[in-house]
């Protein structure tokens, strides 16, 4: 942990992030210099290959994330640096226990390491405090799945003001909040999933509550009746019996949870004890509830999800891929995963078509990976999606696809 | 209806935090400590039986038989090794000490059993659900079994501080330590035994807390631990009615609050309360006030 290289702002924001007001002291080691200057002071290239480096919960409870994007990411890299491609991979990723203090710490690490480019991070909060390092520090990041619109930044909210400034290096391989909230109303009205939804999110999360605010807007433009809007927060996220019971008596049939699998386990149990019913509608963050540890996954029966990334897809790309996921890590990979792939191969690809050698420094090459990945002509088929193309704004275009458990198993739904 | 279940889900709540409540009064009534470890031997119990019901697949009862045991050990332990050195010490420096092992027995938590969140299966997994009026009230299983003992632990131990020897010892040494041990009481192993107590109900209680609430984490005893305490100053601290009381009234209000004010700020309207109550009756519901003798 160096803390001589964070900028003061940058580890203000992180603390503020995460909320760890006792360590404010800390900031007297802060350099309010900024550190712009030693983005790519140490990034020699080993044996002619990149410093890729990866940064994701691998532990805590977001860690079925953390360790998907691990996993797959070392997939891709193995796959690239046993291939005759002569632009291939150093490999590292760094644990940051979903907290934004850690991850910059885990920045902080990898930055010392000679990283080039960043894989990360994969969870939003941490990615939030991380891109503005990774910008003050001009090193390129692709984040596969860090979905807030603030981890780009320049999106304006409801009333038109940008919170956060555009962070020209920082790129999504997911589906953006925004997009997640806008795609579910529509998908919910137009398959007629239900009438009356009723939405249980994280008030003290940025995902979940920006995913909550989209859809309720977009529900008015597609006149669903939305009968509930309950909240929880990280502290009271065991019971959710007031929450259920409101949905309940405003008569939802079906259920929007904008929120990871966690809460998500739980509310699934307790609407089953109290004799509630309706039907269950999630986002990517429900993506992992089936490998909890002791779920009964017969509860997640019915549950539907939206992901751009389906496994049990016939083509050869996503079967090749789930074949070698579940050789070498013994289970079926999720969204998060197939993301994180992605990543890796996009980045293979843009710096082959940016000419990038691995001698260069990390603030030369993201100069030239931003260039590549604005341009027009640069798309990219991959797991997650067909002609995927990235805009000045950082957000990644593809089209969701609706999933749905059954029997313990993902199906595509049509 | 609606406020019916609402009812019957605040006193389910509540009732946990009773168990949990009863564990903190025990100890602060006889030791005169907080003793904020006691959320944390509440996930240790969760784990041990979520280990002999998940891996094991043992019968519940002796699960939580096994867990009890276990808990109650480890409160031994930690009294031994930690509190009982202390024990002429000033109280900040228990609280200190208390938090520390708090915060110890989290941290072993994370590397025995990882920090990936497990689902902690129902105990009352089979057992049928209570439907009154058609089927539109649903009392499962759990919240059944969980009022029940909570009732029956505060029955068991009015009657265990009434009427046994060790129970009257454990009074006399909460009244005033110094005449109980010239009337012959052994002050130091009524603490112990009070510890071993209170760290057996923590046991019940997190595997009662588990089954209600299933995810189960090495955090997973903190904020439920922080609640109880909580109830445990609202209805007195000291009094073992008191605990009750303030842990079912404290689940009510949260769950009300929830529902009738708003999921947002359910938790500054349990707190506010708590705050006006205390303002009010600064000893608690049921505590009894005790001037200070000059």
């Amino acid at each position: 942990m160096s803390f001589s290289n964070i900028s003061r702002r940058g580890f203000v924001q992180a603390m503020g992030v995460a909320g760890a007001a006792g360590a404010v002291a800390l900031t007297g080691c802060g350099n309010s210099a900024g550190g712009s200057d030693n983005g790519g002071s140490s990034s020699e290239g080993g044996d002619g290959k990149f410093k890729l480096g990866g940064i994701g919960p691998i532990t805590g409870p977001a860690a079925i994330y953390g360790n998907a994007c691990k996993n797959a990411a070392q997939i891709a890299v193995d796959e690239i640096n046993a291939s005759d491609s002569t632009f291939k991979f150093d490999y590292r990723f760094e644990d940051d226990e979903n907290n934004a203090e850690k991850s910059v710490n885990a920045f902080n690490t990898l930055k010392d390491w000679g990283m080039q480019m960043l894989m990360g991070t994969t969870t939003t909060a941490p990615c939030i405090a991380v891109s503005k390092e990774a910008s003050a520090d001009n090193i390129f990041e692709l984040t596969p799945s860090a979905s807030s619109t603030d981890v780009i930044g320049g999106q304006p909210d409801a009333d038109g003001n940008v919170a956060e400034q555009r962070k020209p290096n920082v790129f999504q391989m997911c589906f953006t909040d925004p997009n997640q909230g806008v795609a579910s109303a529509k998908y919910i009205s137009e398959q007629k999933l239900g009438t009356k939804v009723g939405i249980i999110y994280d008030s003290s999360d940025a995902y979940s509550t920006g995913i909550d605010q989209k859809f309720l807007s977009e529900a008015k433009n597609v006149s669903l009746e939305v009968v509930a809007n309950e909240a929880f927060t990280a502290d009271s996220a065991t019971d959710f019996s007031a929450q259920l019971n409101s949905c309940k008596s405003a008569e939802a049939d079906i259920l929007f949870l904008p929120i990871y699998y966690t809460p998500a386990s739980i509310i699934l149990k307790q609407a089953k004890d109290m004799g509630y019913a309706p039907k269950f509608f999630g986002v990517d963050g429900m993506d992992g509830i089936l490998s909890l540890e002791g779920f009964d996954t017969s509860l997640a029966e019915g549950v539907m999800l939206l992901t751009p990334f389906n496994a049990d897809a016939s083509d050869e790309k996503t079967q090749a891929f789930v074949k070698a996921y579940k050789e070498k890590f013994n289970e079926t990979p999720n969204q998060f995963a197939a993301d994180a792939y992605d990543c890796v191969y996009v980045l293979q690809a843009a710096l082959e078509k940016a000419e990038c050698t691995p001698d260069m420094s990390a603030s030369d090459i993201c100069d030239k990976l931003v260039e590549v990945f604005t341009s027009s002509d640069f798309v990219f088929d991959g797991l997650t999606g067909e002609s995927i193309a990235w805009s000045d704004t950082g957000e990644a275009t593809k089209e969701p696809k609706g999933m749905v458990i059954q029997n313990g198993a993902y199906v595509g739904m049509e | 209806m609606e406020f019916l279940t609402n009812l019957i889900n605040g006193i389910s709540l509540g009732s946990v935090y009773a168990i949990i409540a009863l564990g903190y009064t025990m100890v602060y009534g006889i030791a005169k400590m907080l003793n904020f470890a006691h959320g944390d031997v509440i996930m240790v119990g969760g784990y041990i039986a979520f280990m002999t019901l998940f891996y094991l697949g043992m019968n519940p009862l002796i699960c939580v038989l096994i867990a009890i045991c276990g808990c109650t050990l480890l409160g031994i332990v930690i009294e031994r090794v930690a509190y009982k050195p202390l024990r002429q010490s000033p109280s900040l420096t228990v609280l200190i000490t208390a938090i520390g092992v708090s915060y110890l027995l989290q941290n072993l938590a994370l590397l025995i059993w990882g920090s990936n969140p497990k689902v902690f299966p129902s105990i009352a997994a089979g057992l049928p659900s209570l439907q009154l009026f058609d089927g539109q009230l649903n009392i499962s299983a759990e919240t059944l079994i969980t009022i029940g003992a909570s009732v029956i632990i505060m029955v068991v131990l009015g009657l265990f501080t009434t009427k046994t020897k060790m129970g009257k010892a454990m009074r006399a040494c909460s009244e005033d330590p110094g005449a109980a041990r010239l009337m012959g009481i052994n002050v130091d192993t009524t603490i112990s035994t009070t510890f071993a107590i209170g760290s057996g109900l923590a046991a019940v209680a997190g595997v009662l807390l588990c089954s209600s609430y299933p995810t189960l984490m090495p955090t997973t005893g903190a904020m439920p631990g922080i609640k109880a305490f909580t109830a445990a100053v609202f209805g007195g601290i000291g009094s073992i009615p008191g605990a009750v009381l303030g842990g079912v009234l404290l689940g009510i209000i949260e769950i009300f609050a929830k529902a009738y004010i708003g999921t947002q700020l359910a938790d500054a309207v349990v707190f506010a309360v708590l705050i006006i109550v205390l303002l009010i009756k600064p000893s608690g519901l049921l505590g009894k006030y005790v001037p200070e003798k000059v």
